[in-house]
């Protein structure tokens, strides 16, 4: 039954698996260490934002705001990293704590409304690209901190930073979900909220900071990519939450809550990369990757539903 | 005579499993033909090969001569051949008539003819004496007038078979009766009923034929008139079961919860009562008395308006179940569907639910210590599954209550609220349940108890309280009750 029961991931890992063994056969470069170090830290922000699109997923709600919380975490960051005289750890706590409020505040209307999540964030998402703009009076902020911008383009033993902020994070959240109560919390609620509410489950609290705990994931990515870029983007992150989405579902996270695993969507986010990686070392044009992109999504989801009426029957 | 339906040597196997074996069965046309047997004896499974939802790896169907195994659902219910679900399958957000008719609407110039479905469908309530209006949205029903509108649904399909699965588990008494009278008109129409039910009084009462079906095998059908409620539980669970309800003398202890003067707006008011140590009170009243309503404001479901809960004799605020957990509350509800189980968590994720604080150091959950607790439970109930690990939504109904059961008692109440604990489960597993009501007793628990089963009630009950329209009609001591007594007070 364990087997069974975790089919549907394996499936997933199979996938990846069978796409890389092909890769690696069409293009000679693909299997190097130095393409997969560029995989990786092209992966690496989609990867923070789909692990706290997780979180949110499973409880059954969802979070369309990330991109824009990836502006104004950039933007915040970026102002706080130009001026010259500010130890390091402001302008990352400053990043941090945009992402973590506009979080926080997406869980209490959420929560408090009643209102749709899908409706919440959308308001969110459109207040937040509002609130970055005015941030940076719609320009961008340059002359950033060399510290600041070693973050997002240095690296320690050859191993790119991104990478090794990439790996704690997925430690953490992996060890958050599958190890605490919270965790365990999460699931309950994304699988009958009334049962996890009836079994003395503060359903709220935890939701707050579900939501909480994804906004202070996107400010992480908001970091990265300003740093990445060594500039603060009012206009960056559009469409991020898109991908980060895309990576949770194809890694096993059902929309309808109560499934998904840490695990799962960084495959999905990797798998995401591979192909985007695969097709530009094969010359496909970009435009063709996005319809592949696209059948992808909507492959997985069935190749899923396929496994589960198997399991079922 | 020709037989309206006849299944021949019917099996079905999941992954290797037999779930079905060779079952053969004649339907007659106006008789009500019971189906029994314990939960995951291949009742549903042979009903759902019947309509369509599931083919039948071998064996054929002929309904009046003619071959229908193979045809779609929506081909089988045009043959004539409908099903009452025992989770309702209605649109709660459109009308009566809406649903009577959803799917075969009347139509003209492909416009919908909203006022011609109204007018039939008025007829057809009219004829079943039903008085529900067509318009009414299905959402504002009751439960039990939601099951008239489903059959009512299947009368509209000139259904020759009606299948009824559970049809009473939500019907008070009256209501029962209703759809008695219902039963026996399509009877006198000509129309063949399969009952499926776990209540061997009502099969007594209703049925002509019964079938008893154990895993997966035919077991007897014989006239109802040749079995007794002791033969026919003989023939189910393949078993004596000597005495329904064990009977067993425990000293009461101190009181443990009074309620007073408990009122919600418009659905109870004054309510008091008390329950000691040892003691089982249970609550009784036919469906809309409020007997649900008062215990999920006692466990913080709902708010109360008025009136105190006073636990070891000081008073508590409760607001939410987290509140009444702390107290010692236990609450095991009628909708296990819908606030009982998770169904994609595993039996040991479910049962510790309740508990994680005390399997948790620093938010991490001890693993071993969470399997020892909740194995205890596993073994003790005797929950039947492939192991903890098992996901809940696999299980027999009878399996997930006792799943919410065992998170309950994981978070060692003092008090213990039942809202109909066995809706719905089989025999034996109803027999359990009674067993550890009485284990529960004898461990000091105050335990409420609600049920529609009259039998349980009186069974299992040392007093029981009646209520009647929010209101409390009586306290009745356990040498005072009776069936007759009871339904004195519920019905005014």
């Amino acid at each position: 039954m364990r087997f069974i029961n975790s089919l549907r991931q394996y499936g997933i890992f199979f996938a990846f698996f069978i796409i890389c063994c092909f890769l690696s056969y069409a293009s000679g470069q693909f299997l190097t260490f130095s393409n997969w170090t560029i995989i990786f830290t092209q992966v690496s922000i989609n990867a923070l934002l789909a692990f706290g699109v997780t979180f949110v997923i499973i409880t059954g709600g969802i979070d369309l705001s990330i991109g824009s919380i990836v502006a104004v975490a950039g933007v915040v960051a970026a102002l706080l990293a130009s001026q010259p005289d500010l130890p390091l750890i402001v302008p990352i706590l400053g990043g941090l704590l945009a992402g973590l409020f506009i979080g926080f505040v997406n869980g209490i209307i959420i929560t408090k409304s009643k209102i749709a999540p899908f409706i919440v964030t959308l308001g969110i998402m459109t207040i937040g690209r509002g609130l970055a703009l005015i941030l940076s009076k719609g320009r961008p902020i340059s002359n950033l901190s060399d510290s600041f911008n070693f973050i997002g383009g240095g690296d320690i033993f050859g191993i790119p930073l991104p990478i090794i902020i990439l790996i704690i994070v997925f430690i953490i959240c992996y060890l958050l979900l599958k190890n605490t109560v919270f965790g365990r919390y999460v699931y309950a609620i994304g699988g009958n909220e009334q049962a996890a509410y009836a079994s003395g489950i503060n359903v709220n609290k935890i939701k707050i900071a579900v939501y909480a705990l994804c906004g202070t994931l996107a400010g992480l990515a908001g970091i990265l990519l300003t740093s990445r870029i060594t500039t603060g983007q009012p206009n960056a992150g559009a469409g991020f939450e898109l991908d980060a989405i895309a990576a949770a579902i194809i890694g096993g996270s059902s929309t309808s809550g109560g499934t998904g695993t840490i695990a799962g969507t960084l495959i999905g986010a990797l798998l995401i990369g591979v192909i985007n990686n695969g097709l530009d070392l094969l010359n496909v044009s970009s435009y063709y990757q996005q319809v592949i992109m696209g059948a992808i999504i909507i492959g997985a989801v069935l190749l899923d539903s396929w496994n589960q009426k198997k399991l079922l029957s | 005579m020709p037989k309206l339906l006849v299944l021949n040597n019917i099996s079905k196997s999941f992954s290797g499993i037999k779930v079905l074996e060779n079952i053969s069965l004649q339907i007659e046309k106006g008789k009500v033909h019971a189906l029994m047997g314990e939960n995951g004896a291949g009742k549903s499974t042979l009903m759902k090969i019947l309509v369509g939802l599931l083919q039948a790896d071998e064996g054929g169907i002929l309904l009046e001569g003619e071959v229908i195994s193979g045809l779609s659902v929506h081909d089988i219910l045009g043959k004539g051949i409908a099903m009452i679900h025992q989770e309702l399958l209605m649109v709660p957000e459109l009308s009566v008539a809406q649903n009577i008719f959803l799917g075969k609407e009347s139509q003209r110039f492909s416009w919908l003819n909203e006022s011609d479905i109204y007018t039939k469908s008025k007829q057809i309530l009219a004829d079943l004496k039903l008085d529900i209006s067509p318009k009414i949205k299905v959402k504002n029903l009751s439960i039990a007038d939601r099951q008239m509108v489903e059959i009512a649904k299947a009368i509209s399909n000139n259904a020759k078979v009606i299948i009824m699965d559970e049809p009473t588990s939500a019907l008070s008494d009256a209501e029962v009766k209703i759809l008695f009278d219902i039963i026996e008109k399509l009877k006198n129409q000509g129309v063949a009923i399969i009952y499926i039910s776990h209540k061997m009084d009502e099969i007594f009462k209703v049925a002509d034929i019964i079938t008893v079906l154990r895993d997966g095998k035919l077991i007897e059908t014989k006239p109802a008139v040749d079995l007794n409620s002791q033969k026919l539980i003989n023939l189910m669970v393949g078993r004596e079961i000597s005495e329904l309800f064990p009977k067993e003398n425990i000293d009461k202890g101190k009181v443990m919860i009074s309620v007073k003067n408990l009122g919600r707006k418009n659905v109870f008011q004054d309510i008091n009562f008390e329950v000691k140590a040892g003691e089982v009170l249970g609550l009784a009243g036919l469906v809309g008395a409020g007997r649900s309503e008062i215990v999920r404001a006692i466990y913080g479901l709902d708010i109360l308006d008025s009136g105190a809960v006073e636990i070891d004799g000081e008073v508590v605020e409760i607001n939410s179940p987290l509140d009444a957990i702390k107290h010692g509350i236990g609450f095991v509800s009628e909708d296990r569907k819908a606030i009982g189980i998770v169904p994609q968590l595993s039996i040991k994720e479910n049962i510790s639910l309740s508990s994680l604080q005390k399997f948790s150091q620093f938010g991490f959950i001890n693993s071993e210590v969470e399997t020892e607790s909740t194995k205890k439970f596993y073994q003790d109930l005797k929950i039947n599954a492939s192991g903890l690990g098992q996901k809940v939504i696999n299980l027999s109904g009878g399996n997930q209550q006792k799943v919410v059961i065992a998170k309950v008692l994981l978070s060692n109440p003092k008090i213990i609220i039942l809202d109909e604990p066995t809706r719905g489960i089989d025999v034996g597993a109803k027999f359990e349940i009674y067993k550890l009501i009485n284990i529960l007793k004898a461990k000091g628990l105050a335990i409420i108890l609600i049920s529609s089963e009259m039998p349980e009630i009186l069974g299992l009950s040392d007093r029981v309280l009646v209520l009647s329209q929010g209101k409390q009609k009586a306290i009745l001591s356990k040498s005072e009750a009776s069936q007759e007594k009871i339904m004195q007070y519920a019905v005014h």
